[in-house]
């Protein structure tokens, strides 16, 4: 080991405004972790992939009956199978700050003269971008498996940004979830009773109409649905300008209120 | 090196931190000078975290004032974390990332100029012998290189003032040696430094001034010399083969030096630097009663001689703790 050199200290270097630049920094570095993993963004997708192949050919059969005429199951399903991939990806918020957390290395984040807002920000746009490339993959296995777009390029654009905007709002949902908990394990658990109804009490794998009545209410308005509605409107074709307005609302709706509680438990995060 | 008349470089006033009904901090009250070295030495729970937490700007105190370079900790947190570094008792490193890599991340969240950050990287990593794994993702380290590249990564931004909050805690013996050799020639660099650790010896190492710090409260505070000479320099332990003359030991041994008696072990706390000679006076005086000790020991007082010494119960740690 060579001898330390003496470091003059030098002037204090105070920095404010950095936010942009900090929360890119932030992003980087989570999107680094992500290329040394790629085993998790692998099992990230076979879950998804099981259900397209379970519903597709397992469930579809019976489910088919239920569909207004005209309507092939595998269009109906595969925006359903989108929101559940990104909705269950979103999760990925929460469990890497809840690591971060127990492994010391927000504490060292909040001890340097960064923008306070940078490690969410960088979070969650760096999970934007991981969601983004599952929802092409998963794009991918529609087509094999049949899937086809009744609208046009732009219908289809058009879903894929509004489910990538809809896992950005949920990121932000873990985000609190991820900063309230000790551990990612504790982070894992946590939110899967959360999503399991929100999930599967949708209109994601089965029309609404089928449902017990007093279910209906909740499945027809629930944040999921919204979006996937819009998601079948952008893709299947018909009137989409009401259900992308409400999936639009749902959207800013969760980022205008669950963005500021996050940074708020962050700044007070132990 | 700082003029006599300089301001202190850290300065904790009547600091108070409490969770719930937990005071963790009672009003704890300390300063470091520029460019020297101050221990805060005490057991699991005493508060030392919390104050650290404190300084750091990572914890609001509930009471008091914390002062690093005369910024208020409280008023202004954003400028006094340009001028602090802090290793914590976590290796806070991004395992997935390379040693360089780390370096690179704090480099630009400290908002240096990117040419800048490449070569303090270089520098850091040679300096704490990483060069030859400063490619390898940190995950592959030892949790001795771990403990370098955290403190590495606190450097980057060359504060003025560094907090290492148990620093050493969990290394083995080589990890803590090479850490203690890295730290002290920060030191004399004129860097700061205010240490936590539960290590009598560490403390006696590295720094110029020790607080001792227990339930939240300052029980003691000097040189590693003045308190040793305050709490005993030495220890002499004797285990004999019997209680009859575990008993006769014990009256016998009271002029040496303040003894006590744990079972069969008899302990004589022997003021001053005088150990040795202590050892000797033992020797003739257990040798001129025809008492025949199973084994006899001479060492330095471990922190719990000291909590013993000052405050009456042993460093056990009661579960209260609020360094968590």
């Amino acid at each position: 080991m060579t001898t330390i050199t003496a470091d003059a200290p030098t002037t204090v270097r105070v920095n404010r405004g950095h936010a942009v630049g900090d929360a890119l920094t932030m992003a980087w570095r989570n999107l680094l972790n992500l290329v040394r993993n790629p085993q998790l963004l692998v099992f990230a997708t076979i879950q998804p992939v099981i259900f397209v192949l379970m519903f597709r050919y397992v469930f579809g059969g019976a489910i088919q009956g239920s569909l207004p005429a005209g309507q092939t199951y595998v269009n109906f399903l595969m925006p359903g199978i989108f929101v559940q991939t990104i909705v269950f990806g979103s999760l990925t918020t929460g469990v890497g700050l809840a690591d971060d957390l127990s492994k010391g290395l927000i504490d060292r984040f909040r001890s340097l003269p960064m923008a306070r807002s940078a490690v969410l920000v960088g979070r969650t746009l760096a999970d934007l971008v991981r969601n983004f490339f599952v929802v092409i993959l998963m794009c991918v296995v529609g087509f094999i498996v049949g899937w086809t777009i009744g609208t046009d390029v732009w219908g289809l654009l058009g879903c894929i940004a509004i489910i990538v905007a809809f896992s950005y709002s949920l990121s932000w949902v873990f985000a609190i979830v991820g900063l309230s908990v000790k551990d990612a394990e504790t982070a894992q658990a946590v939110s899967f009773p959360l999503l399991a109804p929100l999930v599967f009490a949708s209109s994601a794998f089965v029309p609404v109409a089928t449902m017990p009545s007093w279910l209906q209410g909740w499945a027809e308005n629930q944040p999921v649905s919204v979006v996937v509605n819009a998601a079948r409107a952008l893709t299947i074709g018909g009137p989409a300008a009401h259900d992308v307005t409400l999936a639009l609302i749902w959207i800013v709706g969760i980022v205008a209120v669950c963005a500021p509680i996050a940074v708020a438990r962050y700044r007070r995060a132990v | 090196m700082s003029s006599p008349v300089a301001a202190p470089a850290i300065v904790a006033d009547e600091l108070v931190k409490c969770f719930g009904d937990v005071e963790a901090v009672k009003g704890v009250s300390f300063e470091v000078p520029e460019g020297k070295v101050l221990g805060l030495l005490g057991p699991n729970g005493a508060g030392k975290t919390t104050a650290v937490r404190m300084l750091t700007t990572l914890l609001k105190p509930d009471g008091g004032t914390a002062r690093v370079l005369g910024v208020d900790v409280s008023r202004d947190p954003q400028r006094v974390r340009g001028s602090i570094g802090l290793a914590g008792q976590y290796a806070a490193v991004d395992e997935n990332l390379t040693g360089r890599e780390n370096l690179a991340l704090v480099g630009k969240l400290t908002h240096l100029p990117s040419a800048e950050i490449t070569a303090r990287a270089d520098e850091l990593l040679e300096q704490f012998a990483l060069s030859d794994a400063a490619d390898r993702v940190s995950r592959t380290y030892s949790g001795g290189m771990r403990r370098r590249l955290d403190l590495a990564a606190a450097l980057v931004h060359r504060p003025p003032v560094l907090f290492l909050d148990e620093p050493t805690t969990g290394l083995d013996p080589q990890g803590r040696n090479e850490l203690w050799s890295v730290i002290g020639a920060l030191v004399s660099g004129g860097t700061t430094v205010l240490l936590t650790t539960q290590y009598l010896e560490e403390a006696d190492l590295l720094a110029d001034n020790i607080v001792v710090i227990d339930h939240g409260t300052v029980i003691a505070e000097g040189s590693a010399t003045q308190l040793k000479q305050r709490l005993g320099a030495t220890v002499v332990e004797i285990t004999m083969r019997d209680d009859d003359s575990t008993a006769r030991a014990v009256d016998l041994l009271a002029p040496v030096g303040s003894t006590s008696r744990d079972g069969k072990l008899v302990c004589v706390h022997v003021p001053g630097g005088a150990g040795a000679r202590s050892m000797l006076d033992a020797v003739r005086l257990l040798d001129g009663e025809h008492l025949d000790p199973a084994t006899m020991v001479l060492r330095e007082p471990t922190l719990d001689d000291v909590f013993l010494e000052l405050t009456g119960h042993a460093t056990t740690d009661d579960g209260k703790g609020a360094d968590e």
